[in-house]
């Protein structure tokens, strides 16, 4: 999260001051918050969503929220880490949003048993293009973007929390709702789907191996 | 030979210390295992080819523009929401801790003022001192957790520009205002070691909460210093066990007609 921690920028006034000033009535001081970290945001946002679109949606509303609260962010806290919290928060409610729009949309895909619906990630296995067509990095971006399609609100928040913003584990459980054994699972899980959604292009480059096996 | 599983490779990757020798034993001998974990580099290098747009240097005065209109024509003020303030959960904790000092004192004074030595006052009084001690003990423990954290912890990678102490900020964040009221009472109380050691806590605590979530190894290094230098970890740890001694009767209860105040070791 290092962007984030640019919070003094030595031609304007400190996070700090920025907040208290819009708290005692100058509300164009906002502005100074606003333009400092939206960049920042928007890149979280986009990691998360995965169109500029809804990043877009996401960096404005956590910026509206962040005011409409501003008078429970503590003084002594970092402001670009309180933002980061609150449009992680809206990420997540949004993806979870989309998903069961997109799964309200769609006729249920049954199993021949008609229990269980189909697994996006093995709709992604199934499609997967060969390891030739994988080779170049443009393709390898465009499958990891896919991957990152398929995993579930929870599994991508917290990808995006560990991997890009380094956030420890108690700090994706607080944005997940649920406990540090439980966030440490939703990482794995994601990553495990990412990895088997890329096998074929590792394979490509090099035999795969069944873990946890004796040799 | 058992190779390591998708999750212990993943957990070693991670940072995690249970079975970490055991596993990088492992990793030295086995090549299979050494290209298994090379293959889950490869993942996350994947996700880091993924391209986000630049959203532009006039994009944050582009925010402004969108939102502007849309915000109240006043943040909410922090007086108008001093119920709501004092309601949070943090401040709740400091308004017990508060409330029980204050019945603590008022025992406490009753005891120490009138000497009648009637047996329930000082049943009371010792009931309510053992739960003061207990709630100092704990607080102290709580404490050691997060200087023990920050001591131990080894940032490793030299190459790491930033090291996250978020979980440690929030948690010192969390223990500032109850050390202030802990403190506040043991020098009223006389107990001038219990209240210098909680001084320097609270200076490191401060320390820890204010520093940004993500720091430099420099000022990492800093607070580790800062904690050695004043020996407070090991400090902690005495007061803590001569509370615990206490809390659990191993002390002897000062006499009931005792007015002078306690002072304890200087640790």
């Amino acid at each position: 999260m290092a962007e984030a921690f640019a919070g003094y920028d030595a031609g304007g006034i400190s996070d700090t001051a920025a907040v208290e000033r819009t708290l005692a009535g100058e509300r164009e001081v906002y502005r100074v918050l606003v333009e400092r970290h939206s960049a920042y945001v928007y890149r979280v946002a986009y990691r998360m969503t995965g169109n500029s679109q809804d990043a877009e949606e996401v960096v404005q509303e956590a910026f509206l929220r962040a005011f409409q609260k501003l008078q429970q962010f503590a003084g002594n806290a970092n402001f670009g880490t309180w933002v980061y919290r609150i449009a992680a928060n809206y990420a997540i409610d949004r993806l979870r949003q989309k998903k069961n729009e997109e799964a309200r949309r769609e006729i249920p895909l049954r199993t021949a048993e008609g229990e269980s619906e189909i697994d996006p990630l093995s709709q992604l296995k199934d499609s997967a293009p060969s390891p030739e067509r994988l080779a170049g990095s443009t393709q390898l971006a465009k499958k990891m973007k896919e991957a990152l399609d398929a995993l579930t609100p929870a599994e991508r928040t917290a990808i995006v929390m560990r991997h890009w913003d380094g956030c420890g584990i108690e700090e994706i459980a607080a944005v997940l709702k649920s406990n540090s054994s439980a966030a440490k699972n939703t990482v794995f899980r994601a990553v495990q789907k990412l990895r088997a959604a890329l096998k074929p292009f590792a394979e490509g480059r090099g035999a795969a191996k069944a873990v946890g096996t004796e040799s | 030979m058992k190779h390591t599983t998708e999750e212990e490779l993943f957990a070693y990757r991670e940072g995690e210390m249970k079975g970490r020798e055991t596993i990088a034993a492992h990793l030295q001998e086995c090549g299979e295992c050494r290209a298994e974990l090379q293959r889950m580099e490869e993942v996350f290098q994947a996700l880091d080819a993924i391209p986000v747009p630049d959203p532009g240097e006039q994009y944050g005065a582009k925010v402004w523009r969108q939102i502007a209109n849309r915000l109240p024509e006043h943040a909410p003020k922090r007086d108008a929401n001093w119920l709501s303030a004092w309601f949070a959960p943090r401040r709740l904790v400091a308004v017990g801790v508060a409330a029980a000092l204050l019945v603590l004192a008022f025992y406490a004074g009753r005891k120490t003022s009138t000497n009648t030595g009637n047996e329930e006052n000082v049943d009371a009084s010792k009931v309510r001192e053992r739960v003061l001690v207990v709630a100092v003990g704990e607080h102290l423990g709580k404490s050691e957790m997060i200087l023990m954290e920050l001591s131990n912890a080894q940032p490793g990678d030299a190459g790491k520009k930033l090291i996250n102490i978020s979980t440690a900020q929030k948690r010192a964040e969390d223990l500032v205002e109850e050390n202030r009221l802990y403190r506040q009472t043991a020098l009223e109380g006389g107990d001038n070691a219990i209240a210098s050691t909680l001084d320097e806590l609270q200076r490191v605590l401060l320390d820890v909460a204010n520093s940004p979530a993500e720091v430099t190894p420099a000022q990492f290094e800093s607070i580790q210093k800062r904690i050695a230098a004043q020996g407070l970890l090991l400090k902690v740890r005495v007061v803590r066990q001569e509370l615990r001694a206490e809390a659990a009767g191993n002390k002897s209860v000062p006499a009931q007609n005792d007015s002078t105040p306690k002072v304890r070791n200087k640790v």
